[in-house]
């Protein structure tokens, strides 16, 4: 287990010591605030059925954004390692390749994690400012915060699997951004295919990401009224 | 310490190497020669746990590289051709990390990253970042990482490629050094190297054995012993002819040196011939002004084992 915090630990570090780290932060910056301040105004000056935080899961920024960051997090995992020669020494020192693989890709779950924390200062300051909450309730929140775990989870373990196919990191990270691409956005084919059966998209529909987003984030949604419910206890 | 049986490779169908059989027992230095792609690399990496044989087995320290691989790890350090290494690492924090994953305890830690910055002459470059260093430097952190968990067993790809003439010495005598407490497999295209280190020494081509004895057997079994160098004045005289009359001699070549002929003779192994030679120049008043024995070195050996139509 010690070998896995040192393996670990070497990833996350490794992170912070590469300039695609800091691109990747400012430019997820950059999207999420503009999304933000976007919603906001545009609320501003119009009557709307949704709140603030509904809104900035689902938009257009947010998606082109979600897309985006997991293979460029997820390129260089292994990619790196072969091209540098670098999975020599790793592998034959005494370490098991469950390990090795487990830091990789919960070494680009801590990285991917610390992209999200300056969201959640959105809707602090959001509150401070206009004195009122962001979203419906709690649960609204945790739904939301739940399923980009959750999704970031899904999306970054494709991203490792394309990294080991090739030891170049642009095709790593363009078969996984074509894979990631596709399963999010293929809940949108069900507009396209008009004459297909209601079983056929709603399985399309299952598969896509967006519309997982849509469900947890909004508080319409049971599930989030049950998150309340967990939480007050 | 090594045991290497019926071991092949193939990549794609191609084999890198082919049935080798060696053992290669506690405290032994071994050599392992052989010209480019004969397999050196790729039987280190087998032996390494890098990757897995297509036939046959390994074992080393009693543990099956393949079956047991975490287990004969923990007993080698190994060093890679060219030494692959982080580059965005400070040296002091890379070997920190290496000694971490090889299960060196933690309080022993900076005791031992300490020894073997001292041991590879690393101190004035311990806060460097890796991708700064020279090749020199690089190939001493890699060294370093071998030895960091004190293993029984260690692996050397070419250690001294790279190195200034200087460095390449100190890393001989410090391999000699190790050589006390470990057993050494080194990979290396310099053969004085081997003659000077090593107490065996492993011939391979083409994914064969050619050969694996001690540097001084095999001198002895080569065909080719050495030769003689005589340089004379022989006036009227060819010179030549009258050389190849020496019984032992099997042919003579002669180079001109304004007046001075430069005899090289080949002779049968075993022989000299330099008595007879110095008779026949007095008989023919020849004027002499060298006559040497040119021994056989590991480079002949190799030379005739790899490349048998060049001899
Ligand atoms: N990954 C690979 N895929 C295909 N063939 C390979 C691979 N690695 C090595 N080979 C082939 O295997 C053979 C042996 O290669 P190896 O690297 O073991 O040689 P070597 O003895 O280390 O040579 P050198 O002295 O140049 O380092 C070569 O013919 C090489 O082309
Ligand atoms: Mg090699």
């Amino acid at each position: 287990m010690r070998k896995f915090y040192t393996l670990l630990s070497r990833e996350v570090r490794s992170y912070f010591h590469s300039p695609i780290a800091y691109i990747v932060l400012i430019f997820f910056l950059i999207i999420s605030g503009i999304d933000f301040y976007f919603q906001v105004s545009f609320m501003n000056q119009r009557q709307v059925q949704y709140t603030v935080q509904e809104a900035f899961f689902n938009s257009v920024f947010f998606w082109f954004a979600f897309v985006l960051i997991f293979p460029l997090i997820t390129m260089r995992l292994f990619a790196e390692e072969f091209k540098l020669g670098t999975i020599e020494p790793l592998m034959t020192a005494p370490v098991r390749d469950g390990h090795v693989v487990l830091s990789k890709f919960f070494g680009a779950l801590v990285f991917y994690l610390v992209l999200w924390i300056p969201t959640l200062l959105y809707f602090a300051i959001f509150l401070k400012v206009t004195h009122q909450p962001a979203a419906h309730s709690a649960g609204a929140y945790f739904g939301s915060y739940l399923m980009l775990l959750l999704l970031g989870m899904f999306y970054l373990s494709i991203g490792c699997l394309t990294s080991v196919l090739t030891n170049n990191q642009i095709i790593a990270a363009i078969i996984s951004f074509c894979a990631i691409t596709l399963l999010f956005f293929l809940g949108l084919v069900q507009f396209i295919l008009l004459d297909v059966s209601s079983a056929t998209r709603d399985l399309l529909g299952y598969f896509s990401a967006i519309e997982h987003m849509g469900t947890f984030s909004r508080h319409s949604n049971p599930a989030n009224g049950g998150y309340d419910q967990w939480l007050k206890r | 310490m090594i045991k290497v049986e019926n071991l092949t490779k193939r990549y794609a169908g191609q084999p890198a190497i082919q049935d080798l059989n060696f053992e290669v027992g506690q405290g032994e230095i071994m050599g392992f020669l052989g010209p480019n792609g004969a397999g050196k690399t790729t039987t280190m990496r087998i032996l390494s746990s890098f990757m897995p044989p297509t036939s046959g087995r390994a074992t080393v320290a009693g543990f099956d590289v393949f079956e047991q691989s975490l287990q004969s790890r923990a007993h080698l350090g190994y060093m890679p051709e060219n030494v692959p290494l982080y580059n965005d690492m400070r040296v002091t924090e890379y070997l920190d990390y290496r000694a971490a994953l090889k299960a060196v305890p933690h309080r022993r830690i900076a005791e031992r990253v300490g020894d073997v910055k001292e041991l590879c002459g690393l101190k004035e470059v311990e806060k460097k970042v890796i991708g700064t260093l020279s090749k020199g430097y690089r190939q001493r952190v890699g060294l370093a990482d071998a030895l960091l968990h004190e293993p029984d067993l260690l692996i050397l790809d070419e250690p001294t490629i790279g190195l200034d003439p200087n460095q390449i010495r100190q890393v001989r005598e410090l391999i000699k050094n190790l050589g006390k407490q470990h057993t050494i497999l080194l990979s290396t295209h310099i053969l004085p190297e081997v003659e000077m280190t090593c107490s065996r020494v492993i011939i391979i081509h083409k994914g064969r054995i050619e050969a694996c004895d001690t540097p001084e057997n095999l001198l002895g079994k080569i065909r080719q012993a050495g030769g003689v160098v005589l340089e004379a004045k022989v006036g009227v005289d060819n010179g030549g002819e009258e050389l190849k009359k020496i019984s032992g001699v099997r042919d003579v070549t002669v180079d001109a040196d304004g007046d001075w002929k430069i005899f090289s003779l080949r002779v049968e192994s075993g022989t000299d011939v330099r008595e007879e030679i110095f008779r026949l120049a007095i008989d023919r008043h020849w004027t002499v002004r060298e006559l040497t024995q040119r021994r056989a070195t590991l480079e002949d050996v190799f030379v005739e084992l790899t490349h048998p139509d060049v001899v």
